[in-house]
């Protein structure tokens, strides 16, 4: 397997995998989108809310703040042996406010400092001149099968890389193609008068160029065992703490499928 | 108020949209302003671009 990563920040990575089959590519992609753990608000306890948005739409908003997530240190709730909830599988948050004024993501306070909420600026509730809120929220591990709320990734998707091959001897340069292109993935060579691929990996294979070629000279086809795969978080975890996580999950997976092959439980 | 992320994929819209809307108000072009958040997905762009902020 050839991995060669394309563009990497914080919360985006792109890169082509080379060597694999869908299958592979897929359950990696399923295993980051819905079983890697992340942390969300799962638990509110309201004190007092006399803003106008009720109770239920408020625990809604609060449950969808992006939480940064250390894996290391906690355990999933239904693996932890406490009755309710301990510091090892859940973080308590406190929002607090009296208006006139709007409560942010930046204004839930949690005991724990290694907690922080990965953008502040996410209005939660406003409030009116003489309403508060006071609440108490409980945030735990949980997986994103159970609620997408705990889905680490925004974006997580692949796509076969395209080929698309030029008969020289049937092309006569009349630039339909790279007319037609929606995605400016051709260009007119004035030089050699021949048309080239200057922008493979932005082609999405819709095949316009096939269609407007009158001589079926330009054909797009894609490489059977090589792959785009993009991947964007909600900042939780970086993606590629999400995908080291969903390797290690897809192994044990296997490994499990081995024992129990061979006789084990 | 603005759903907290974008209904398609995900991705946390709420926390640019008070600096969406001062901007254009300001008389900037929407699509500049999504551009220079970075919101690049045409489903997140549209719930910056259809909410009408009521209350």
């Amino acid at each position: 397997m050839e991995i060669e990563i394309k563009n990497r920040d914080d919360n985006l990575m792109v890169f082509t995998v080379e060597g694999v089959d869908v299958s592979m590519v897929n359950a990696l992609r399923r295993i980051s989108m819905v079983e890697v753990p992340t942390l969300a608000i799962e638990t509110v306890e309201i004190l007092k809310n006399d803003a106008r948005i009720f109770d239920e739409a408020l625990a809604h908003r609060l449950g969808l703040v992006p939480l940064t997530t250390d894996l290391e240190s906690m355990i999933l709730a239904e693996d932890c042996d406490c009755e309710g909830h301990c510091p090892r599988c859940s973080v308590s948050l406190i929002l607090k406010g009296k208006g006139p004024k709007t409560l942010y993501s930046g204004d839930l306070k949690s005991q724990d400092t290694n907690l922080k909420v990965v953008l502040d600026t996410i209005p939660l509730v406003k409030l009116k001149e003489g309403e508060e809120v006071e609440l108490e929220a409980i945030a735990k591990l949980g997986l994103g099968v159970e609620h997408a709320k705990w889905q680490p990734t925004t974006t997580c998707a692949y796509q076969h890389y395209p080929e698309i091959t030029i008969d020289p001897d049937k092309c006569e340069a009349c630039l339909d193609c790279v007319k037609g292109c929606p995605r400016n993935v051709l260009e007119y060579d004035e030089k050699n008068n021949q048309i080239n691929v200057v922008d493979l990996e932005n082609c999405s294979m819709c095949r316009t160029c096939e269609k407007d070629c009158q001589n079926k000279a330009i054909t797009v086809e894609s490489v059977a065992d090589k792959f785009i795969f993009r991947i964007e978080t909600d900042g939780s975890l970086s993606p590629t703490e999400v995908l080291t996580r969903a390797c290690d999950i897809l192994s044990e997976k296997a490994d499990n499928i081995v024992t129990f092959s061979e006789g084990g439980s | 108020m603005i759903p907290v992320r974008c209904l398609s994929c995900g991705k946390v819209v709420s926390a640019y949209f008070e600096d969406f809307q001062k901007r254009t108000e300001m008389g900037e072009d929407p699509k500049q302003v999504l551009d220079d958040l970075g919101v690049t997905k045409y489903c997140c762009r549209r719930m910056f671009i259809a909410h009408v902020e009521v209350w």
